[in-house]
């Protein structure tokens, strides 16, 4: 520090012409730094959000020019039952599987943390399937083992429990795709661990000095400590979770079926625009999708200030 | 016995860091910590069996899949599924992989120059609008690809760039991947600030600093944007299907799809080859580069 900490304090009170040179010296390298993510925020997210959101209010095919049908849209979803249902779908979806997820994640993360021989060959064992679970060749395989003649059935058979084609019961369907997601805990595991490593050990001795036990000591140290980890591991998991898509695709074969129980909303939005070309729909549906993920993030953090706790 | 629980105990806190040390103050039971063990294991074997699964699976006949929940094949190995996979679709199926390998390094070279170029104006360089645009960046990083996907579609179709790798590519030149900007930010932002200020001092401009001195210093940070946006194109599969309509440009995830709805339910063995195949990369970057990995989730996440 000190020198050039000093220099630097020096530079900031050095009198005006040279000052503001420099700093103008400064904000044009800045943004030639920047230049890219300039471009990029205004051509590839920004812009096409605007744009999106004036195609929202209209009806557009993609060949003619799109024509401005007002809300019209927004009241054809208020009636459009499948949207209805593919809402259902997802919120069930987030709402299961994201819980089971976390808890899975923060269980096994204290598990790993207390004192285990070759705990980053355990580690890694449960993080590889939250790196290939998005991917095709997965949700393959849950075709293939949640099918009537599938892995699971096989080995519940073995057990001799006669169980359904879990993938063709429109009332078990969505549940493969729950624990698929379940499945993929490594990867909140792994921000766990991070956090608990950061609990400074003499907590928990004084803790148990003054006679603390397990159970006391993970209510009162852990889970304020970790607190604003869960806060961060739940905001990130439901927004993916909002997003999912591969899984449903492959799985149902880019029907959402059987009885659209595999529907989610990013589906039926592929569906409307990329299937139907029905493009201004699909643009309101991708409002609609955005307004529900700014809600529940807005809610997390809204009822963080009455559960998360900041050390700093 | 109790030396045995003493060192597992010692080499424990090792491994989780020095606050640890000496925390364990009762001597568990080591019946507990075997107990423990085993619904550890347990849990592993319960997570990694259907990916074995698969990989034994791909070997197998197609009765034999349907019909063996094991890890033995049953019979000889039928390596002709692979051969079979590997030539099932219109292209070979090294054609698809070269694709997406040409669309992950292009992806790779995008984020890497355009997220570090901006990480180093937010986390060092004074202009107006820092705080604004730095807002307006970390917000993207929870933006769902959805609601651009149309006007972009309809903007590079206007391009003509569908059905080529462009739209996949060109963004990332872009910075669009703000998670991985945040990321570089948080890395710079712990780098001693006396070192690229001694270099200012020494005649070096903001660039010369940039390429001499915070690039190389932020190598790790470098390689775990690396490896996540491989794996991340590698998997992607919503912006592929959107993009890469004509099967000569199919991308892995694409041809694996397009397998499955011309395969139907008669050739699950060569499916499940070329399934195989498809993990490969994604797990050999995983073997080599858990460390970033880890470090990359733990940064980001913990702060």
């Amino acid at each position: 520090m000190s020198a050039i900490g000093e220099l630097r304090n020096l530079d900031k009170l050095k009198p005006g012409g040279k000052l503001t040179a420099a700093r103008k010296k400064e904000e044009r390298a800045a943004y030639v730094f920047l230049l890219p993510w300039i471009v990029g925020f205004i051509g590839i997210t920004a812009g096409p959000m605007l744009v999106s959101l004036y195609l929202s209010f209209t009806d557009y095919n993609l060949l003619q020019i799109p024509k401005w049908i007002g809300i019209d849209n927004f009241v054809r979803m208020l009636g459009d039952a499948r949207l209805h249902d593919s809402l259902r779908v997802t919120f069930t979806y987030v709402l299961v599987s994201v819980p089971i997820q976390l808890a899975a994640a923060l269980a096994l993360a204290i598990a790993l943390n207390r004192g285990l021989r070759a705990l980053s060959f355990y580690r890694s064992i449960y993080y590889l399937p939250s790196l290939l679970g998005t991917s095709v060749a997965v949700a393959v395989l849950w075709r293939q083992m949640f099918g009537s003649d599938g892995l699971v059935n096989k080995v519940l058979e073995a057990v001799g429990i006669h169980a359904p084609a879990w993938i063709s019961d429109p009332s078990t369907a969505l549940g493969t795709l729950v624990i698929l997601n379940v499945w993929t805990f490594g990867a909140p595991m792994v921000i766990f661990l991070a956090g608990l490593r950061q609990i400074p050990a003499m907590y928990y001795e004084a803790a148990s000095v003054d006679g603390a036990g397990r159970w006391y000591q993970f209510r009162k140290i852990t889970m304020p400590l970790l607190s604003p980890i869960i806060f961060f591991n739940l905001v990130l998991q439901i927004i993916h979770a909002f997003q999912a898509f591969t899984q449903a695709f492959v799985v149902s074969g880019g029907t959402g079926g059987p009885s659209d129980s595999t529907m989610f909303f990013t589906l039926y939005l592929y569906q409307m625009g990329f299937g139907n070309f029905q493009m201004g729909y699909a643009s309101s549906m991708a409002w609609l999708l955005l307004i529900i993920v700014g809600a529940f993030t807005a809610v997390n953090f809204f009822a963080s200030r009455f559960w998360v706790f900041y050390d700093d | 016995m109790t030396t045995d629980t003493q060192t597992l105990v010692e080499h424990a806190s090792g491994i989780s860091g020095s606050p640890r040390r000496g925390r364990r103050t009762r001597r568990r039971h080591p019946f507990r910590i075997g107990a423990k063990h085993l619904i550890i294991i347990a849990i592993g074997i319960v997570m990694i069996y259907p990916l074995l699964w698969m990989l034994v699976s791909s070997l197998r006949t197609n009765d034999n899949i349907f019909s063996m929940a094991g890890l033995l094949i049953g019979g000889s190995p039928k390596f002709s599924n692979y051969a079979d996979g590997w030539n099932g679709l219109e292209f070979q199926f090294g054609h698809y992989l070269a694709n997406s390998a040409i669309i992950a390094i292009g992806c790779i070279l995008g984020n890497l120059i355009s997220c570090s170029m901006a990480a180093y104006a937010f986390a060092r360089l004074r202009f107006r609008l820092r705080r604004l645009m730095f807002a307006l960046m970390l917000m993207t990083i929870m933006l769902p690809i959805h609601v651009v996907i149309v006007p972009q579609y309809i903007i590079f179709s206007q391009l003509g760039w569908v059905n080529t790798f462009l739209p996949l590519i060109v963004p990332k030149f872009l910075a669009t991947d703000a998670f991985f900007v945040f990321l570089m930010v948080q890395f710079i932002r712990g780098i001693p600030r006396e070192l690229d200020e001694a270099a200012r001092l020494d005649g070096c401009g903001y660039f010369k600093t940039f390429f001499r001195v915070i690039l190389p210093l932020m190598v790790p940070a470098l390689a775990t944007t690396a490896i996540f946006t491989f794996i991340w194109t590698w998997n992607d599969f919503f912006s592929q299907l959107i993009y890469l309509t004509a099967p000569s440009t199919f991308s892995v995830s694409v041809a694996l799809r397009s397998f499955v709805d011309a395969s139907g339910v008669t050739s699950w063995g060569p499916l499940f080859a070329m399934s195989v195949v498809s993990l490969i990369p994604v797990f050999l970057v995983f073997l080599v580069g858990q460390r970033f990995l880890v470090k990359g989730i733990a940064t980001t996440g913990g702060k």
